[in-house]
C-alpha cells in the first residue's frame, strides 16, 4: 500500500526545548493511525507539521507524496484538519460555517449546497443546520467540524485529541463517526491521543515519549511484543513480595505504593507458580495481557497519564 | 484537480462575509464603535469648546472636533474588528482558515476589507450629522469622503492586524491601543491643530494617522480653504495609500511567518 504520510528524521526544536526528534513514520492509505503519548510527548508538535501549520527544524514530512514546506498548498488540498478547539465560528449557523468553509477550498453553489447536505447527513446534524454552532453540545460541534473537514474530501484527515470535552457516550459517538468516514470517504485517519481506548482501536499505533518515536505497530503487536503477560500483586508488604518474587523468579517488576507489577511469561502457567509462591502473603492477585498502559510504562517506565497505577 | 497554489477570490469574499455577518450579530460592537466616539465629541465637543478660541478652530470647537470624531470611529472599528484575530487564531475559525488552500494573501485582504468595509460604514453613517456641525455635504464632500474613509478604513485595519497576530492575549492589544493609537490619535491635529515651528509639527509629519485626519478635514473643506498645515487632500491621500500599502505588506509577512507559538 502506498504511504499517505511519511516523516523522515522529524524535528522540531522550541528554543532550548527538543519537542520532536528523529521521528521516522510511515501511515498507509485508508489506515486509522493513532498517535498516543502524554502531553509534553511531541504529538501536538507532529500533528502541527503536518497540518503544514509549524515547519519542521530538521528531517522531512510528506502527506500525499508532497513535502509539508515545500508544497504546502498541495498538501492543503488533500488534508481536513480537525483542532482540539472548535475551528468553528460559534455565531454562524451550521449551514454557515459548512457554507463558508467549504468556500475557502473553492466550493461553492449547487455542488456545495449538495455536499453540504449529504456531510450534515453522514454526521447527524442536519436538524441543527439553522442552529448557531454556540447553542450545540460539545460533541454536535465536534460533528460540524469533522462534516466541514469533509467536504473538500480529503484524502488525510488530522485530528488532534478529538475526544477532548467529550462525555463517554459522545466519544463513543465519535468513534462510530470516523470508523464509517473511513470506511465509506475512504480517507486516512490520523489522530492524536493521550487515552488508551482511542489508541486500541486503532489499525497502528506511534508511541511518544519526550519527542521520540519509542514503539510503533498494531496494538496487539505492540501489547505482544514482549511475550509477557502482566501480574498486579496487592499486599501489606510489598518490598517483601517484591524481595521475594525477585528471588524466586527473577521476573522483572515494579513496585507502586501497596502494588507490585509483575511481567510474567505469557500463558496461564507462570502466573498460577507466583499465585501458590506468594500464598497468604498476597491479598490479590491479577493476570492480565497487557494494555497500552503496560506496553507504555515498559517502554518509558512513565506512566501515560501521570496519575495512579491502576 | 485544484492547483498547487493557493485560492484567493472565493475564500477572500467568504472571509469578508464572515465579517459583515459577525459585526451585524455582535450588536454591543455597533454600539462601542459608533456611541463612543459620538458621546466623545459631543462631551469633550460642548466642554472644551469654550477654551478653545483661535483662528483655527473658527466655527467652534465641535466643528473643528467633528473631522477628528470621523477618524476616531474609524480608528476603532477598524482596530476592533482586528482583535478577534488574537484568539481566532489560537483556537477557533482562523485555524481551519491557515490549513485551508487559501492564499496568505486572501486571508489578509478578506480581513482588511472586511474592517475597512464595517469602519467606513460607520464613519459614513456618523457624517450624516455633518451638517449639525456646520460642515455641508454635498456631491464632492461625499466623494472626497468616501475616498478617505475607505482608504483610511483598510489601512488602519492592516494596521490593527499586523498589530494582533503576533500577540498572545487581547490583553497585548489594550496596551497597544492606549499607549501607541490614542496618542496617535491625539496627535494627528483631531484634537488640536498642529503649530508651525513647534514639535507638533514634526509629529503630524511623521503621524501616518494625521494624513487620515487631514484626508477627512480637506474633504469637509475642501482644498481651497485655509487650514494652517493641514496637507491637500491629494497629498493626504497619497500618504494614506502608501501607508495602507506598507501595513498590506507587513501583514502578509507576518502571517507567513506564524504565529508566537512557531518560534
Amino acid at each position: 500500500m502506498s504511504a499517505a504520510v511519511e516523516t523522515t528524521d522529524l524535528g522540531r526544536n522550541f528554543g532550548p526545548r527538543t519537542a520532536l526528534s528523529g521521528v521516522t513514520l510511515s501511515i498507509c492509505a485508508g489506515e486509522m493511525f493513532g498517535l498516543l503519548g502524554p502531553n509534553g510527548s511531541g504529538k501536538t508538535t507532529l500533528f502541527r507539521i503536518l497540518s503544514t501549520l509549524l515547519a519542521p527544524g530538521a528531517g522531512t514530512a510528506r502527506v500525499g507524496g508532497c513535502d509539508v514546506v515545500g508544497e504546502a498548498m498541495a498538501v492543503r488540498h488533500q488534508i481536513g484538519v480537525v483542532f482540539q478547539s472548535p475551528a468553528l465560528d460559534p455565531q454562524l449557523t451550521v449551514e454557515e460555517n459548512l457554507r463558508w468553509a467549504g468556500n475557502l477550498y473553492g466550493l461553492r453553489g449547487g455542488d456545495l449546497a449538495v455536499r453540504a447536505r449529504a456531510a450534515a447527513e453522514a454526521l447527524g446534524i442536519s436538524d441543527r443546520w439553522a442552529d448557531p454552532v454556540q447553542t450545540l453540545s460539545g460533541g454536535l460541534q465536534r460533528r460540524v467540524e469533522i462534516a466541514k473537514c469533509l467536504l473538500p474530501r480529503p484524502r488525510v484527515l488530522l485530528l488532534d485529541e478529538p475526544s477532548t470535552g467529550l462525555d463517554p457516550a459522545a466519544r463513543e459517538g465519535l468513534r462510530v463517526t470516523l470508523e464509517r468516514v473511513r470506511r465509506e470517504a475512504e480517507v486516512t485517519v490520523v489522530i492524536t491521543t493521550h487515552l488508551l481506548e482511542e489508541a486500541e482501536r486503532c489499525d497502528r499505533v506511534a508511541i511518544l515519549h519526550r519527542g521520540r518515536l519509542v514503539a510503533c505497530g498494531t496494538p496487539a503487536e505492540l501489547r505482544g511484543r514482549s511475550g509477557t503477560d502482566v501480574a498486579v500483586v496487592s499486599g501489606r508488604e510489598p518490598e517483601a513480595l517484591a524481595a521475594r518474587v525477585r528471588e524466586i523468579f527473577g521476573w522483572p517488576l515494579l513496585v507502586r505504593g501497596e502494588r507490585l507489577r509483575v511481567e510474567v511469561p505469557a500463558g496461564g502457567e507462570a502466573a498460577g507458580r507466583l499465585v501458590s509462591t506468594l500464598g497468604a502473603a498476597a491479598d490479590t492477585v491479577t493476570v492480565g495481557r497487557p494494555t497500552l498502559e503496560d506496553v507504555f510504562l515498559d517502554l518509558t517506565g512513565e506512566h501515560l497519564c501521570g496519575g495512579e497505577e491502576r | 484537480m485544484s492547483g498547487k497554489r493557493g485560492l484567493f477570490f472565493l475564500p477572500t469574499l467568504a472571509l469578508w462575509q464572515r465579517e459583515m455577518t459577525r459585526f451585524v450579530r455582535q450588536r454591543n460592537r455597533i454600539i462601542g464603535a459608533l456611541a463612543t466616539p459620538l458621546v466623545f465629541w459631543l462631551l469633550i465637543g460642548s466642554g472644551l469648546g469654550e477654551s478653545f478660541r483661535g483662528a483655527e478652530v473658527e466655527g467652534g470647537f465641535m466643528r473643528y472636533f467633528f473631522p477628528g470624531t470621523v477618524v476616531l470611529i474609524l480608528l476603532f472599528t477598524a482596530i476592533f474588528s482586528t482583535v478577534s484575530v488574537i484568539e481566532d487564531r489560537r483556537d477557533g475559525f482562523l485555524q481551519g482558515v491557515l490549513v485551508a488552500p487559501v492564499s496568505r494573501a486572501s486571508i489578509v485582504s478578506g480581513k482588511c476589507l472586511g474592517g475597512m468595509t464595517l469602519a467606513a460604514a460607520q464613519a459614513a453613517l456618523f457624517c450624516l450629522a455633518a451638517p449639525w456641525a456646520g460642515l455641508p455635504l454635498d456631491g464632492a464632500v461625499v466623494m472626497r469622503l468616501l475616498v478617505v474613509l475607505l482608504l483610511g478604513g483598510f489601512a488602519l485595519t492592516a494596521l490593527g492586524f499586523v498589530i494582533a497576530w503576533p500577540l498572545e492575549s487581547t490583553q497585548g492589544f489594550h496596551v497597544m491601543m492606549n499607549l501607541v493609537l490614542i496618542p496617535l490619535w491625539l496627535l494627528s491635529g483631531a484634537f488640536f491643530p498642529a503649530r508651525a515651528g513647534t514639535w507638533t509639527e514634526w509629529a503630524a509629519a511623521l503621524n501616518p494617522l494625521a494624513y487620515i485626519t487631514a484626508g477627512v478635514r480637506r474633504a469637509f473643506y475642501g482644498d481651497g480653504a485655509d487650514l494652517g498645515l493641514v496637507p491637500s487632500f491629494g497629498a493626504a491621500m497619497a500618504v494614506t495609500l502608501l501607508f495602507a500599502a506598507v501595513m498590506f505588506v507587513f501583514a502578509l509577512r507576518v502571517v507567513r511567518r506564524g504565529g508566537p507559538e512557531s518560534r
